[in-house]
């Protein structure tokens, strides 16, 4: 189906976002020597491997304890360095939500929460691991920043960008391979929507994974005449309220694609911005309220509706609801 | 169920391991490392151990009951449900697909006979089961819990919140086990962060610590659960720290970490199952 299609990106290579975030780490240790790495017994996972070779003295091993993880983070942080934490997106965000409220967020201090295997995709094991909600629970904290790259690429320019950010960041990616369909150079702007794809009659606003479903649903919907804009909302937070809205004056209604939960991620920021400032037409693509399952990624993102066919059928939704 | 000989849970165990590495080489995900290795301890406990009825109910009262709280284990897990009669051997065939109720770790959600919680995110069964030990004490019934850990898994602080508890509140209907193969995912135990000496400190935490040094020898596994239940109602909880090697059985997967969670292939099944005899019938 992909391949006949008229795509406005395309690909030649797939990578793990994984990837781009241990790519990036090790760039950035390399011009920073204040950047330091934990991993709590998951460096092959979290691809923090090559940090820890070339850096021997600025990677610390945890073990399986995450919880003392966030808090030697947060006492780095105040001797100055730059600490990025390493583990699946559960065991970074759900397990340890109040050392990160307490000794991060409220404290505001300068910690990089890492996170992988982050939503459905990680697949076969199941839901115990398929975090759904960690966007939510980073969102609602005061003076975190929460971003969510699509591809290799954006990941690790998210995660160089990171070590000139200062304040707590909550950095999500994935397990599986996943085309590289944005530039190899691009500028990473935390809190700048990117405008992918012009269009006029529904915004699609997608994150992570899904910027590339969105990708292949808007060439899905010129076919049949449908002219979808595609915004890539790789921060969740700060959230670009003004690109937003900007492009719902043009279009009037809109679609949200997240890897998440309907409650608490992009799609709610997006409800919320519009709700105050011009109510218009929103369709979620996102988990409805469920917990995951094992399965193949692909199985996963078609059983739970997260796929461009059903982005497709929102868009159409949201359009009729004009 | 009765309570099989030793020459029956060997042959018992030869077929669990087969099941275990079939159910992960089929959809090339799962654990297969420490499911070898902890392959007696289940079958002693499932198969001659333990008071249990495949009937299952959730509330197991009257019955032992069994916890797991490194759920990577699961394909062990299931082949010894199926293989006592909780659910059928072809079911087996599902594991970690879509629409099956044998999740990469086990889960409650989709109702599997045998599984009472969730579990895949470490260093929550020892509560579990202190909770489930105190009920059992509420209701004066005399019946045992059960609950497997990991070494590795000995790092996440609330074990030691549990540990300190079920000590203070003389949990002493409560047989805790750590299966002691020295491996986790990034490598040796030793090397990633180094456990020390941990039946001096579970003792010192108030257990009563007893080692099984032949983990993956069934008669001193079915002994050690003997002596383990003798140390039952003495006002202490009881501990087993049971030595085991990971991988154990098939020659080119025992005693390493690089087996915790990777698939055989097609030609490494085929030389794993030609060192485990099929006894049973394979699902
Ligand atoms: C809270 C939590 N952190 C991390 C993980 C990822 N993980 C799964 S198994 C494992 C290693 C466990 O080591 P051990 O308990 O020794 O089990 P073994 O490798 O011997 O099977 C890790 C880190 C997890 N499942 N849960
Ligand atoms: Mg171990």
């Amino acid at each position: 189906m992909e391949k006949t299609l008229d795509l406005k990106y395309t690909y030649t290579d797939k990578k793990d976002t994984r990837s781009g975030f241990g790519d990036g780490l090790l760039e950035a240790g390399r011009n920073n020597p204040n950047v330091v790495g934990l991993c709590a017994d998951l460096i092959g996972s979290l691809k923090m491997g090559a940090f820890q070779k070339e850096f021997p003295e600025r990677f610390f091993q945890v073990g399986i304890a995450e919880a003392n993880m966030i808090g030697l983070a947060a006492g780095m942080a105040i001797g100055g360095k730059i600490p990025f934490t390493g583990t699946f997106a559960n065991f970074s965000t759900g397990r340890v939500y109040d050392q990160i409220r307490q000794s991060v967020a409220y404290s505001d201090k300068n910690v990089k929460i890492c996170a992988s295997h982050a939503g459905l995709t990680l697949g076969e094991d199941g839901a115990t691991h398929q975090i759904l909600e960690d966007v939510g629970m980073m969102r609602m904290l005061p003076h975190m920043t929460v971003i969510n790259p699509c591809d290799y690429n954006q990941t690790k320019a998210a995660t160089l960008a990171l070590v000139d950010h200062v304040g707590p960041a909550y950095l999500r990616f994935g397990r599986p391979v996943w085309p590289i369909f944005t530039p190899a150079d691009q500028k990473f702007e935390i809190g700048k929507a990117w405008k992918m794809i012009e269009g006029k009659d529904v915004t699609i606003f997608a994150t992570g994974h899904l910027v590339w479903e969105a990708v292949v649903a808007e060439a899905m919907l010129r076919e049949e005449g449908i002219y979808a804009e595609v915004i890539n909302i790789h921060t969740i937070k700060p959230f670009d309220e003004a690109a937003v809205l900007a492009s719902i004056a043009k279009t009037g209604c809109a679609v949200s694609a997240e890897e998440h939960q309907i409650n608490g991620g992009l799609g709610d920021s997006i409800a919320q911005s519009l709700a105050r400032n011009n109510p218009a037409p929103l369709e979620y693509i996102g988990v409805l309220d469920s917990f995951g399952e094992s399965g193949t990624p692909t199985q996963l993102l078609e059983k739970y509706g997260l796929n461009a066919e059903n982005i497709v059928k929102a868009a159409k939704k949201a359009i009729a609801r004009k | 169920m009765e309570k099989q000989s030793i020459d029956q849970l060997k042959q018992i165990c030869s077929q669990v391991r087969r099941d275990c590495l079939r159910m992960v080489h089929a959809v090339q995900s799962g654990h297969p490392g420490a499911a070898l290795g902890l392959t007696e301890y289940f079958v002693a406990l499932y198969f001659n151990e333990m008071t249990h009825d495949s009937k299952f109910k959730m509330d197991g009262k009257g019955e032992d009951m069994f916890f797991l709280s490194n759920g990577h284990v699961s394909a062990l897990w299931y082949s010894v449900l199926a293989r006592s009669g909780y659910f059928s051997t072809e079911e087996l065939e599902t594991f970690r697909k879509l629409n099956s109720r044998l999740q990469g770790h086990p889960a409650t959600h989709e109702g599997l006979p045998g599984i009472r919680i969730a579990s895949g995110s470490l260093g929550q069964g020892l509560s579990v089961a202190i909770g489930v030990a105190q009920a059992k004490k509420i209701d004066e019934d005399d019946k045992l819990v059960y609950v497997m850990m990991g070494d590795g898994e000995q790092q996440e602080g609330q074990i030691w919140e549990a540990g300190m508890y079920a000590a203070h509140h003389k949990v002493d209907n409560l047989i805790a086990a750590i299966d002691y193969n020295g491996q986790q995912i990034d490598g040796p135990t030793l090397k990633v962060m180094d456990l020390k000496n941990l039946k001096a400190k579970w003792e010192a935490f108030g257990w009563d610590v007893i080692e099984v040094k032949k983990g993956n020898d069934i008669e001193s596994v079915v002994n050690g659960l003997a002596k383990a239940r003798g140390l039952t109602g003495k006002g202490k909880p009881v501990m087993i720290l049971l030595y085991t090697e990971m991988g154990y059985g098939v020659d080119f997967m025992v005693g390493t970490h690089k087996w915790h969670g990777v698939a055989p292939s097609d030609a490494e099944l085929e030389n794993a199952l030609g060192q485990l005899e099929e006894t049973l019938g394979d699902y």
